[in-house]
């Protein structure tokens, strides 16, 4: 297990690695010189501004150089200025990450609540009208747009019913609309994925012989089945993660949150080149930690997992 | 599951020699899918969705009321009436006009996407899985680390470095699901290269390029196909995600995402504007979805009933 912990370590790193290439890289594929980009939408600068960008963003500096130095600031915490505000891009990040985060913890829980009940609800009436019901429900869960959804939201439970308020804030009854919006994809891939897992493990053996036992339904798959059914759903639960880190960028601006999504867009909009690279930057390592965190979730959940390396397989 | 489906559903290699008694058993296959597919009751609803939303895009002049971008301040902001279905926008213009036109944007988004993805990862997939080595290492290695940034955040990134636009997105999203296929036609290749009709088109003199084309591509296709039905539905939704961000279509283009951040602002005064738009976003991706689940079904014989 030790061992494993050190391997799946040192394997980050290389991810870790080319990642940074690849957002010290985006400058530089910018079609056209990137300085003049930054400055299509405010209408072109003059020789001296595009000189003095450069030297602030160290372009006059050989290609090798530049790269060491972005990875050394970035290692110390330093990301650069906006090019648009001047503030500190790490200053930035630090102050509109948590409201990204809560946003996606909160999309993740309630896609998990929601998505083990409902699934857990439609395999025990497998077959029955509200199976189907479920799994229709679940389809049009991944089928709909995360945005529309929120704006739906807004509608029948802000505008009409009036039961949460819909300006932005942090609180537990602001949070609740994004993060119904936000997860509700997620939970129904996992809905989908219990009800399946649970199906599966229900024609094992130790199944059956709980059934023998004379134990009720219920019992059987909370007590026996549940507990192996769950394995998977930690996989997609880390995946979704993913998606809902990205998907937040989105429901930020549907119901105008300041997080880490509005933050890149913004810089998106502006061509605000180091603000937008430090988000992506950003964004990308905290999805390669927590995907680290949920293979290490593995062994302490499901003991029969042994690792060793297995061959690469798609 | 790729390689499964590859394994047990290969068509049979049609070289010259072989053609005649191979071309009935292809067409059995086809047909085996054919009939699968009609029994399964939500696919054939997502494929006749989806015909219809085709010919509707084709159409769009004939079927839509009004040109999509006709104005008309007089009659901003109408609820759905009988001369406006869908009602109408904040400058007047017919939301069902420029929904139906909006399909054709969203379909050619999601089909153009998805030939970037699949023609580039497809190749790059088979030529990983044929040579293996060095090659194959520095392939998936490329694929891991697309594979490391969401889905969204790498569109995102890609958005950055060639900046605002629809085209950039097709670019984007296209560029984002590479991977998937490269794992997926490398997978079914590493299954398949092995198989004696493969070994005999080497042993009679054929050349790399000539196997992979003729002999490994037909047989890495089904789970490829299954694979691009979502993956254009997938598209369509990232798309339209992005031009609701303002940073894929831009006005007046009726795209659905932009047509939906236009409502927003309306929301109070007018649900109409953005719930249509997002219907339309919503029906297609399902139609997709169904279908696609509906061709993996068919097309894995574990499943065949």
């Amino acid at each position: 297990m030790f061992k494993y912990i050190i391997n799946r370590l040192i394997s980050t790193a290389p991810v870790i690695l080319s990642i940074s290439i690849l957002v010290f890289s985006m400058l530089h594929l910018v079609p056209g010189d990137p300085v003049r980009a930054m400055f299509v939408e405010s209408g072109g600068a003059s020789a001296e501004q595009i000189a003095q960008i450069r030297n602030l963003l160290g372009l006059d500096k050989p290609l090798p150089l530049q790269y060491v130095d972005y990875v050394t600031s970035a290692l110390r915490g330093d990301l650069g200025k906006s090019i648009i505000t001047q503030q500190s891009v790490t200053e930035l990040i630090r102050l509109s990450f948590p409201s990204t985060f809560q946003l996606t913890v909160a999309g993740m829980g309630l896609a998990v609540l929601l998505g083990v009940a409902m699934g857990i609800a439609a395999a025990l009436h497998h077959n029955s009208w509200f199976d189907n019901l479920t799994m229709l429900t679940a389809t049009m869960g991944v089928s709909m747009p995360s945005f529309w959804l929120g704006l739906l939201l807004i509608y029948v439970f802000g505008i009409q019913l009036r039961w949460v308020p819909i300006t932005a804030g942090s609180d537990m009854r602001r949070l609740l609309l994004p993060a119904v919006a936000l997860g509700f994809q997620a939970a129904a891939i996992i809905a989908r994925m219990v009800r399946s897992s649970l199906l599966e493990v229900m024609k094992e053996d130790y199944i059956r012989t709980a059934r023998a036992k004379g134990l009720s339904s219920t019992k059987v798959i909370l007590r026996h089945a549940l507990r192996n059914a769950l394995i998977p759903v930690v996989t997609v639960v880390g995946l979704q993660f993913g998606g809902l880190l990205g998907g937040a960028v989105i429901i930020e601006s549907v119901f105008a949150r300041r997080g880490i999504g509005q933050l890149m867009v913004g810089a998106l909009q502006a061509r605000d080149f180091p603000l937008a690279q430090g988000c992506v930057l950003f964004v990308a390592i905290v999805y390669v930690l927590v995907n680290l965190g949920v293979d290490m979730l593995y062994g302490f959940i499901d003991p029969r997992i042994q690792y060793h390396e297995t061959p690469a397989a798609a | 599951m790729a390689e499964s489906v590859a394994q047990r559903f290969y068509v049979q290699p049609r070289s010259e020699t072989a053609h005649a008694n191979v071309a009935p058993r292809q067409q059995g296959q086809l047909a085996i899918v054919a009939r699968q597919l009609r029994r399964n009751r939500g696919a054939m609803i997502g494929l006749i969705l989806i015909m219809a939303e085709i010919l509707i895009a084709i159409a769009a002049p004939l079927v839509a009321p009004y040109p999509p971008l006709q104005q008309s301040v007089k009659h901003a902001l109408q609820p759905p009436s009988r001369l406006h279905w869908f009602g109408t926008d904040d400058i007047g213009r017919d939301i069902l006009s420029r929904v139906i036109y909006g399909a054709r944007i969203s379909l050619r988004v999601g089909l153009i996407s998805v030939s970037i993805a699949a023609t580039i990862g497809t190749t790059f997939g088979i030529l990983a899985g044929f040579h293996g080595g060095a090659l194959e290492k520095f392939i998936m290695g490329f694929a891991d680390i697309l594979l490391a940034f969401p889905g969204m955040l790498l569109a995102l990134a890609i958005i950055a470095i060639l900046g605002p636009g629809l085209s950039n997105v097709m670019i984007a999203v296209g560029i984002g699901s590479i991977p998937t296929y490269i794992r997926v036609a490398r997978g079914s290749t590493l299954s398949i290269k092995g198989c004696d009709y493969v070994t005999g088109a080497r042993s009679v003199g054929c050349s790399d390029a000539r196997i992979m084309f003729r002999y490994i591509l037909p047989n890495v296709l089904p789970p490829l196909i299954v694979l691009m039905t979502v993956g254009v539905a997938g598209a369509i939704l990232t798309a339209s995600g992005l031009s609701f961000l303002g940073l894929g279509a831009q006005p007046p283009t009726p795209e659905w995402g932009s047509i939906l951040n236009a409502g927003r602002t309306y929301l109070r005064r007018a649900w109409w504007f953005a719930v249509f738009p997002g219907l339309a976003i919503t029906v297609t991706v399902l139609s997709m979805n169904l279908l696609g689940d509906g061709l993996r079904d068919a097309l894995d014989p574990k499943l065949r009933r």
